[in-house]
């Protein structure tokens, strides 16, 4: 998932533990009181078959269920999947290809309604009539969905999604096994709404969720109001336990200078976005108890255009991983409190992840420092010095604060480099479509749940990459036969043996470092700052903070 | 001797040199004169400075290290308090050549960076203000003596110009051009030639100045040396640079540093939202907008810019309305948009 979307690791690593202690005691204690949580702006629609941003993601983690869900955990817990609508998870049969999932009675919607077989499998046909983005990515596996991408309108997933009122069962059935199913069911672009929800984008008009809140109003120019859910009782404290404000006040508007200032005057308890650095070092000493940093399962990369000169020659796309000081960037990014160094695509922690590093002074697991000497004979071999080479980075402060950095890298390297930074809003569709040629951008990935292929096939993959598309995550153009080939083998291993998949990914991963598809750049922490009155943080890693498990009183 | 002996003795001065007196007894102007000509050549000796200074203001230097009172010290400073937040440039060492100003957050001098800023700030509202001129005067010239249709069609075209708010259209057509270049049959415009903020800069304010021009112009075309050099035969080419073009020269000349002064204004706010001058290039627009992200920690960054805007456009405005009283004290051609 693109920037501000979430953070992860391996699910499989971690086993079911720590729930939120949303102890009866700590409810009578610091239930009640209006939170005001602060975002620079809004982030979009708030349909959640559609909105495909960590910040609207966070929230609906309180407002509405799947079939499955992460568990509401602190840290690497929160990767856990847990049953949520579904009774249990199924056992999967047909060869891995059919699952049968119980539905829970007694779960109301919060405009009144019980939760029914029909508000599944209209829920699960509403993905594809709504054109979800991750339609064609995640479940297009489903028996039918081709179909219905096709012809999103009338879509019916036959054959695909099966209800049965009288036994209260949904059956999916699915065109080839997909160790990732119960992954992609816990996203909120497949939580159940009600049946009769509009099969449109419903823009800013919330729709009714079964989870502990609703939300009550949505304004993108000022803000966003979620109260109770006055038909919510718990069903299960791990997929959707009560939480403890009364109301969560979510404004936008501020900058994020005067949004770091309302909190350090008690006057907003949490912002959404990213500290300004010259006020890092200012929290960090005088608030630093209202400071939480936790690293992600992210990765910062340089996208290399493997289709366009000079990055056509893999020597050049090494020069460029040689070359790069990490240190530097690492300290653009805040210092070594904030971000890790990191040579190859899968992040530390994530399944798969075996620490390798070549693209380093001294090559082995670890990135010590730059080899300029090794980056200007690869080049020189190359015979692509002085070509001329254009940068892409948004135009934040520190994706184009590395944008004008890797200039200086290329500059030194016998290019002719410069950088053109572009407006949020459109670098990362402009970067992916090769009509635009970029040879080299600055970009972010951050994982929709926790699997190795949501960043090795996602990113490097073939099926990735589509010629003149917007919707081309696979920005590098990089497509090796054989590397996809083994990713297919291990997606299809994982059904049956998850660490013996993992093992293929952690080669796959190296392979992809050695033909240097990207320059991997730095692995981000993330930093939240509260209020002095917030209490019980907890940061979920695949949701992060869990808004509704603290207490303002 | 009488007094009219006395008068019928004085040698009148011309037009150019009773300018030129008036301007030379305008303390204010002769002030803001001699300002902007230092600020000019401050900038102009900007190579100079970063060779002297031994730095590179295009180039990041986050690792590097400067000498400071016998001691050696990284231009960026990791914040070693509390967490450990933040990384740093170094603040202003007030020593000339040593980092002067401090460093930006790609650890490059503040100083040659303002001075490059400088030559490129005050390049780019040049070289518009002469293309605005330029074009202006031939709109105006031909609108304003052609007349007919020739001047409903021109005049409307710069009415429709001149509708757009001058901010909103340069940001338009900065956002559209930036990304792909410029491309007109012969004439190529790479996106980050400084021919692009340019070309944009100049034809926004073409308006500003055509139109009262084209006023000026209606009303030489009914002089009676017009009307006599008309009746003469002489063809409209010459009336135009021989009879009429002097007569709105005064105008060109005081508009000069006016526009320069707006010029500098837009490219400046183009500049800071990333839709000027791009990096690693420097203009104090972009040396605002780099500072702006350590206002609270590095306020020079910003500041220092800043000032230089600010004495660069005042220097311009006085100077302009010193020209103006100089050059056509019953002139009515003020600043502040049409």
């Amino acid at each position: 998932m693109k920037k501000w979307l979430l953070a992860g690791a391996a699910a499989a690593l971690f086993s079911l533990g720590a729930v939120a202690p949303a102890s009866a005691e700590y409810m009578k204690e610091h239930r009640g009181g209006t939170m005001r949580i602060l975002a620079h702006q809004a982030g979009g629609t708030i349909d959640p078959h559609i909105n495909y941003t960590l910040q609207y993601w966070q929230i609906y983690q309180s407002v509405y269920d799947g079939l499955v869900n992460f568990q509401k955990a602190d840290g690497a817990d929160g990767f856990t999947k847990v049953p949520d609508i579904a009774e249990a998870f199924p056992e999967p049969t047909n060869d891995g290809k059919t699952y049968v999932f119980k539905i829970r009675k007694g779960i109301m919607f919060s405009n009144g309604k019980e939760v029914g077989v029909k508000d599944v499998v209209a829920s699960l046909q509403r993905i594809f009539k709504v054109s979800s983005p991750t339609a064609g990515g995640f479940y297009s596996v489903i028996v039918g969905a081709d179909k219905c991408l096709k012809e999103p309108k009338t879509c019916t997933l036959e054959g695909g999604v099966v209800g049965d009122e009288a036994a209260g069962t949904v059956t999916i059935n699915l065109t080839r096994p997909d160790a990732e199913i119960f992954d992609k069911l816990a996203l909120p672009h497949a939580v159940i709404l009600p049946a009769d929800s509009p099969t449109e984008d419903v823009g800013s008009n919330p729709l009714p969720g079964t989870g502990a809140y609703m939300i009550s109003a949505y304004d993108p120019n000022k803000g966003l109001t979620m109260v109770r859910n006055p038909h919510f009782k718990v069903w299960s404290e791990q997929a959707q336990p009560d939480g403890y404000p009364d109301v969560v006040n979510y404004d936008f508007g501020l900058t994020e200078e005067a949004e770091v200032t309302a909190i350090q005057n008690g006057e907003a308890d949490w912002t959404l976005d990213e500290i300004p650095a010259d006020r890092l070092a200012e929290i960090g000493t005088k608030n630093k108890d209202q400071v939480h940093i936790t690293p992600l399962t992210a990765w910062w990369y340089a996208p290399m255009n493997t289709r366009l000169a000079p990055f056509d020659n893999v020597k050049v796309r090494q020069a460029v991983n040689f070359a790069i000081d990490r240190n530097a960037l690492v300290n653009i990014f805040g210092g070594p409190v904030l971000a890790q160094p990191v040579c190859q695509v899968l992040p530390p922690g994530f399944p798969g992840h075996v620490d390798y590093c070549p693209y380093s002074k001294d090559p082995g697991a670890k990135w010590s420092a730059p080899d300029m000497e090794k980056a200007k004979q690869l080049v020189e071999e190359s015979g692509t010095k002085g070509q001329k080479v254009t940068i892409v980075p948004d135009d934040r402060a520190v994706s184009k604060a590395v944008g004008v950095y890797l200039q200086s890298v290329l500059t030194e390297l016998g290019y002719v480099a410069d950088v053109k930074p572009i407006s949020t809003n459109i670098q990362f569709t402009y970067i992916q479509n090769t009509n635009n040629k970029v040879q080299i951008s600055v970009s972010q990935w951050y994982q929709d749940y926790p699997a190795a292929s949501d960043f090795l096939n996602i990113l490097f993959g073939c099926a990735s990459f589509t010629e003149g598309s917007d919707s081309s995550i696979n920005i590098s153009g990089f497509c090796d036969k054989d590397i996809d080939a083994k990713m297919q083998a291990a997606l299809a291993l994982g059904v049956t043996d998850q660490e013996g998949a993992n093992k293929m990914w952690a080669e796959i991963d190296k392979a992809v470092t050695d033909n240097a598809a990207a320059a991997a750049l730095f692995t981000p922490k993330h930093l939240d700052f509260v209020s002095k009155r917030l209490g019980n943080f907890q940061f979920n890693y695949q949701y992060y903070w869990m808004v509704t498990q603290s207490w303002v009183q | 001797m009488t007094e009219e002996a006395a008068i019928t003795r004085r040698v009148s001065r011309g037009p150019w040199a009773t300018a030129m007196h008036r301007l030379a007894r305008d303390r204010a102007g002769m002030a803001a004169l001699v300002m902007f000509a230092i600020i000019l050549a401050l900038c102009l000796l900007a190579p100079v400075y970063a060779a002297w200074a031994g730095v590179n203001p295009f180039t990041s230097t986050l690792g590097a290290t400067i000498v400071l009172d016998g001691n050696t010290v990284p231009v960026m400073e990791q914040s070693t308090e509390g967490l450990g937040l933040g990384y740093n440039p170094i603040g202003p060492t007030w020593e000339l050549g040593n980092y002067f100003l401090g460093a930006d957050n790609q650890g490059r001098d503040v100083m040659a960076r303002l001075l490059y800023g400088g030559l490129t700030s005050l390049l780019i509202a040049g070289a518009a203000t002469i293309l605005t001129l330029s074009l202006a005067t031939i709109v105006g010239l031909v609108a304003g003596y052609f007349g007919g249709l020739t001047d409903i069609i021109l005049a409307r075209i710069l009415d429709v110009l001149w509708a757009f708010p001058v901010y909103l259209l340069a940001i338009s057509l900065s956002i559209v051009l930036i990304a792909h270049g410029f491309e007109i049959g012969p004439i190529t415009i790479e996106s980050g030639s400084l021919w692009l903020p340019i070309f944009i800069i100049g034809i926004v304010y073409v308006p500003y100045v055509a139109r009262p021009i084209r006023g000026q112009v209606l009303s030489l075309r009914e002089s009676e040396f017009v009307l006599a050099a008309i009746g003469l035969g002489v063809p409209s080419h010459r009336i135009l640079l021989r009879d009429i073009l002097p007569n709105v020269s005064t105008t060109l000349i005081v508009f000069v540093p006016l526009m320069m002064a707006l010029n500098m204004l837009t490219e400046s706010a183009l500049s800071f939202l990333s839709i000027g001058v791009q990096p690693p290039d420097a203009s104090w627009g972009t040396i605002i907008q780099d500072g702006q992200g350590l206002l609270y920690s590095r306020p020079w960054v910003a500041l220092a810019p800043g000032i230089a805007i600010v004495l660069c456009v005042l220097a311009l405005n006085v100077l302009g309305d010193g020209l103006r009283d100089a050059l056509d004290p019953r002139s009515k051609i003020r600043l502040g948009g049409g």
